[in-house]
């Protein structure tokens, strides 16, 4: 019927073009250690296969925290963050065919075309069109121009680039926890033990448990480790490894030399592969954590990648999902060749391991919403980074709540 | 009659054919066999113990190998090459890009002093340390005008609650900082934060005082 209220009527599209008006609240990085709540103008289309999503839930990552602190170039104030998000789809663009306004969609970290030389091989993470700031990474929501130059998720509303290829629907049997969890931090867990090539009965150590240690512990069970060991020193995170990841665990504090237990305890062999968990920001040296975290003086702290290359065994390989700056980092290089050790890494082809991830949740072999600790609304932005950041109350990992109080 | 041979070296057998039982658990000669070391359960004990074992051993399941798979229409694109989105302002670019990519980001472009430092930093390739270095100090130029910009706003910087640091005393901040390793250079943290502000009040506390005084001394005279 002509002229009544409904989706596409007159006064739906007048109330939209007011709304589309009104400013929006979200997550902004005023300097290192410091963000807040604000107003910012609501995203708009940019492109025709954009897509506007209104975020229900998204998460703070490990490496926003690498942001946060201020270690990442190309990190501008007034830039929102956060790249683990799902919401609703709120506008479209002309191009768009997959996705209609209202569905509720998941979204990889990974903002790829879908059609370059990378996307056409299965490395998303790596596509060619969507990053003009740097070609030494992808493209990812919220992650500063180095990575592109795109607003991320920590807010009511996001722009989506490549509707088409990126975001999938939610599956109706899916819990928006494990959804939000599965758009990083649960599928590079799963990638990092792919990357670690686990045959049947292989050692493996994770170092750090965070969510991504968790989730790729978990993992290298479901490829048939024989051991899996995980190290941190969080009491909280080591519990969680050992009931959610079924794992043995080191807290490396306890131990003088964290790489001689680990030779013991591999019958002074060394692991079989051995994942970095943990990037950037590494403790267990004060001269580097200090060096690369608190100072900027090498692109991180390579504490976590040196253990790795110290503990497993010759001929074995090395996983990095940690992340790290741009900027060079005192890496033990000549050991990792000496040793003859395959080196694996990469940003997270996300879409590319849904599928299969799918299965592994709906079976109970992954629980990726399991790590999550806190739900942080995002008027109380400030708060949550810092209490993830200085790890209080337990935080293993908070979820950021837009429009609650 | 002598044993069958099993065709596979000892190093192949895998854990199934060892078991720590047999061996001395305090005499690590073992590894400096040809042998894998033993493991502390059997397969069939791992797939009792832990949901999921082993259902990704066959490589082909897992959906990274091969790393590189060829297939154009994987990800579902309908075009070869995509449509460019407009530029509203002049986009800078890595050098090491033959043109600014067809979809790029839109958050915060360059202004004042800082995107002065932002657009040199563009002339080096990701190849040359200027390009970083430059990057990261003009974050830290871009921090000082942000938080000068908010004093003349509705909204200015407030140095304290933006750190967040006020939810410490509702979460524990004592217990759980207990016996971790990081404690020792957390102290750090504060004076990271606030050395620019001190910095830039002395700096603005001197820059006042010589202006007041150049005022009085050209009224003395």
């Amino acid at each position: 019927m002509r002229g009544t209220v409904g989706p596409g009527g007159p006064e739906d599209r007048c109330a939209r073009a007011f709304r589309e008006e009104l400013p929006v609240r979200a997550m902004v990085y005023r300097g290192p250690y410091r963000v807040r709540a604000e107003e910012k103008e609501r995203p708009r289309i940019e492109h025709p296969n954009d897509a506007i999503v209104r975020v229900t839930l998204a998460a703070i990552c490990g490496s926003d925290l690498h942001l946060y602190h201020g270690a990442i170039p190309d990190t501008r104030p007034g830039t929102t963050f956060g790249h683990e998000f799902i919401g609703v789809v709120d506008e479209v663009g002309s191009s768009v065919q997959n996705l209609r306004v209202g569905d509720r969609v998941m979204v990889p970290f990974n903002i790829f075309c879908g059609s370059c030389f990378y996307c056409a091989r299965g490395l998303q993470s790596n596509c060619h069109n969507v990053n003009a700031n740097a070609t030494a990474v992808g493209g990812i929501y919220g992650y500063s121009h180095t990575a592109g130059g795109y607003d991320g998720g920590q807010a009511e509303y996001v722009r989506v680039p490549f509707a088409d290829v990126g975001p999938t629907v939610i599956p109706e049997w899916m819990h928006e926890e494990d959804a939000v969890v599965l758009t990083d931090a649960a599928a590079t867990g799963y990638f990092g033990a792919q990357l670690a090539d686990v045959v049947e009965g292989d050692v493996v150590v994770v170092l750090g448990a965070g969510p991504v240690g968790l989730l790729a512990a978990q993992s290298a069970w479901l490829m048939g480790a024989g051991r899996v060991i995980v190290v941190d020193q969080l009491p909280e995170r080591l519990e969680k490894a050992r009931t959610m990841a079924h794992a043995e665990t080191v807290d490396f504090t306890e131990h003088d030399d964290v790489v001689v237990l680990l030779k013991e305890m591999t019958g002074y062999l060394g692991a079989d592969a051995v994942i970095d968990a943990v990037g950037a920001e590494a403790d267990g040296n004060f001269l580097q954590h200090v060096a690369g975290a608190k100072l900027k003086l090498q692109g991180g702290s390579p504490i976590a990648l040196n253990w790795a290359i110290d503990a497993v065994r010759k001929g074995g390989t090395i996983s990095v999902m940690g992340a790290y700056g741009p900027v060079p980092s005192a890496v033990k290089f000549g050991d990792a060749m000496n040793k003859g050790l395959t080196l694996r890494m990469n940003q997270t082809p996300v879409k590319r391991q849904w599928p299969r991830m799918f299965e592994h949740v709906r079976n109970g072999h992954l629980t990726p919403r399991e790590v999550v600790t806190h739900r942080i609304p995002l008027e109380h932005i400030a708060e949550g980074y810092h209490i993830f950041s200085s790890k209080l109350d337990g935080c293993i990992k908070p979820l950021v709540v837009p429009g609650a109080s | 009659m002598s044993e069958p041979q099993d065709p596979r070296g000892p190093a192949d057998r895998g854990p199934v054919d060892l078991h720590l039982a047999d061996l001395d658990p305090d005499d690590p000669a073992y590894t400096y066999t040809a042998d894998k070391p033993p493991l502390p359960e059997t397969p069939e004990q791992l797939r009792a113990r832990i949901p999921g074992w082993g259902v990704d051993l066959d490589p082909a399941d897992r959906p990274s190998f091969p790393r590189e798979r060829f297939d154009p229409g994987l990800n579902g694109a309908h075009w070869r090459f995509p449509e460019r989105q407009v530029q509203h302002h002049p986009r800078e670019r890595s050098i090491e890009h033959a043109f600014v990519t067809p979809v790029f980001g839109t958050s915060t472009p360059p202004s004042g002093l800082s995107g002065a430092v932002r657009r040199h930093a563009y002339r080096y390739s990701e190849g040359r340390n200027a390009h970083w270095l430059l990057l990261v100090a003009a974050d830290r130029v871009g921090a000082l005008e942000a938080a000068l910009a908010s004093f003349a706003s509705r909204h200015p910087d407030d140095p304290v609650s933006e750190t967040g640091v006020l939810s410490e005393p509702g979460h524990h901040p004592l217990r759980s900082r207990r016996g971790r390793s990081d404690v020792r250079h957390q102290v750090l943290d504060p004076v990271l934060v606030a050395a620019p502000w001190v910095a830039g009040g002395v700096l603005g506390y001197r820059v006042v005082r010589s202006a007041v005084r150049g005022v009085a001394r050209s009224r003395a005279r």
